[in-house]
């Protein structure tokens, strides 16, 4: 009983850690621009398509390519900024919302349909030389993508948290996530920092996408459950906190395994939505956040 | 050194200012008093960029601000201390500062502009790591004062400083407005607490229903039959 329990809590903190930096992306733009970008899932969907294609057509290691997928993304996420969210970004909080869930919608549904033209509705994954390879840790197999995979997620957490706390662009990414017009007035642009966060948290989505086709596998209809993942999680952990987002995506995927483990497969999703509500019941402000400071 | 000629402006379809026109010389310190609603917060607002005057003009040492967002304005050398302060809760003391010197001239002088701060509001220095959020009221002020000036800007506006601190603390604030004012800093300041700000200003105007209805200085002001009858009782 405890080996295979052991086995499963450690699958968990293994895909709670994807879950945990695909929710940070989406986090860290709404918590930025309150723009609630519900393509998110979408924007993985592409960084899985890039490292496979590239893996592919090119040879190159999925793990190798990630930069390259980090600057596909980074284009994408600006362009789709300038076409689409740069205008809804200056309306008020409420509608800023509103009109980027409707847009975002529209979005997720226009690249999924290009992804289904353009690469067929076939599964991707990507199976590297080294993927049937695994440690053994006291009976608990440990394998080695699925490690690299959790190493990857926490550098680019880390990185990020180091980023927002250490450097000035960071410190005016924060000061106008508390109030943006104090922010102004301090003379940092806000449209350069909205767009920034904009296009860090597509950077993040796309380096997911990549660790998923990796781990799993990707098809054009995957956004979705991936951005309702996302949005859990960004509930859980608590907004304004992305270490505390990131410890919620672990959370998530332990709650999901022990569930599976204890209750059964079939149930692994709703529990899930049951944290969700309960969080929201119970501690809105989430796991790890702090409550709203002024504005 | 600021002008401003004729502005209105609007929230909406409602006018707040009436060709508000007013004036800032280089090196003086002038205050704007006038009753609750009157368009104070909003004129500095509209200096700083973040409302759009429908007509009229700002200008500021000949440059016009009155089509510039408000990061520009602070490029500038115009800061502005937001009613209420508005420090970054989340942010520690020193983190608030380093925000305040965002701009790129102002981090090369940001040790000289910290110490200059630390030694005006020594109470800072002593909670640099702490949390803003977990400051009194009066710190807060001070932080937002602070951090105002690390764009070392060559205009300093204040709205309501002394807004819900207890009357020592007024005190002490507006003593340190003129402490930064002897430094070099021309001051243009928002107050209901009217008294204080005629006797610390050169001069001053007062504004009522967005519009300038008087100006002059502090003593001149003080036996002004409306400002008597309105402010002083």
């Amino acid at each position: 009983m405890i080996q295979p329990l052991a086995q499963n809590l450690v699958y968990g903190v293994l895909i709670g850690s994807l879950y945990g930096l695909a929710a940070v992306g989406l986090s860290l733009v709404f918590g930025v621009t309150k723009l609630l970008n519900v393509s998110h899932g979408e924007l993985l969907m592409l960084g899985g398509y890039a490292s496979f294609w590239v893996f592919k057509l090119l040879g190159v290691d999925p793990f190798i390519s990630i930069p390259a997928t980090i600057l596909f993304l980074l284009i994408i996420g600006y362009v789709i900024y300038k076409l689409i969210f740069a205008r809804i970004v200056t309306y008020d909080v409420e509608n800023k919302i509103r009109n980027s869930l409707l847009v975002g919608f529209g979005l997720s549904i226009v690249l999924q349909n290009l992804a289904l033209q353009l690469w067929t509705a076939d599964h991707r994954s990507i199976k590297t030389p080294y993927s049937g390879e695994a440690f053994t840790l006291l009976g608990v197999r440990l394998p080695v993508v699925r490690l690299a995979s959790m190493g990857i997620t926490l550098i680019a957490v880390i990185s990020l948290h180091y980023f927002l706390k250490k450097t000035y662009t960071g410190k005016a990414i924060r000061a106008t996530v508390e109030n943006w017009e104090a922010a102004s007035l301090m003379g940092i642009n806000i449209q350069r920092v909205y767009l920034l966060s904009f296009i860090i948290g597509c950077a993040l989505a796309g380096v997911a996408g990549t660790l998923v086709t990796l781990n799993y596998s990707i098809d054009p209809s995957i956004g979705l459950e991936w951005t309702l993942k996302s949005l859990v999680v960004m509930v859980l952990g608590g907004l304004g906190n992305m270490m505390g987002t990131f410890l919620g995506g672990i959370i998530l995927g332990l709650t999901e395994s022990a569930t599976g483990f204890f209750i059964g497969g079939n149930y692994r999703q709703i529990a899930g939505l049951v944290l969700f509500i309960l969080i929201l019941i119970f501690r809105p402000q989430g796991l790890f956040g702090i409550k709203e400071g002024n504005k | 050194m600021l002008e401003i000629k004729e502005i209105d402006v609007f929230y909406g379809d409602l006018q707040a200012l009436w060709g508000i026109s007013l004036e800032v010389n280089e090196g003086e310190f002038v205050s704007l008093i006038g009753p609750n609603g009157a368009g104070k917060t909003t004129t500095l607002r509209a200096i700083s960029g973040l409302l759009k005057p429908s007509s009229g003009s700002i200008a500021f040492h000949s440059q016009d601000l009155e089509k510039s967002s408000p990061d520009k304005v602070v490029d500038l050398g115009i800061s502005q201390v937001p009613e209420g302060g508005s420090v970054f809760s989340n942010m520690t003391v020193i983190e608030n500062l380093d925000v305040g010197a965002f701009l790129p001239r102002a981090r090369q002088e940001k040790d000289d502009t910290l110490s200059l701060v630390f030694s005006i509001f020594p109470r800072l220095a002593e909670r640099k790591n702490q949390r803003a959020g977990t400051l009194s009221g009066g710190e807060r002020q001070m932080l937002a004062i602070g951090r105002a000036l690390m764009s070392n800007p060559r205009l300093l506006m204040l709205d309501e400083p002394s807004f819900g601190l207890a009357p020592i603390l007024v005190d002490n604030i507006f003593e340190m407005i003129q402490k930064i004012n002897k430094q070099g800093v021309t001051i243009l300041l928002v107050e209901q607490n009217v008294r204080a700000a005629l006797e610390l200003a050169e001069r001053s105007y007062v504004i009522e229903n967005g519009r300038i209805v008087g100006q002059g200085s502090g003593n001149e002001l003080l036996t002004f039959e409306s400002v008597r009858s309105a402010y002083l009782g």
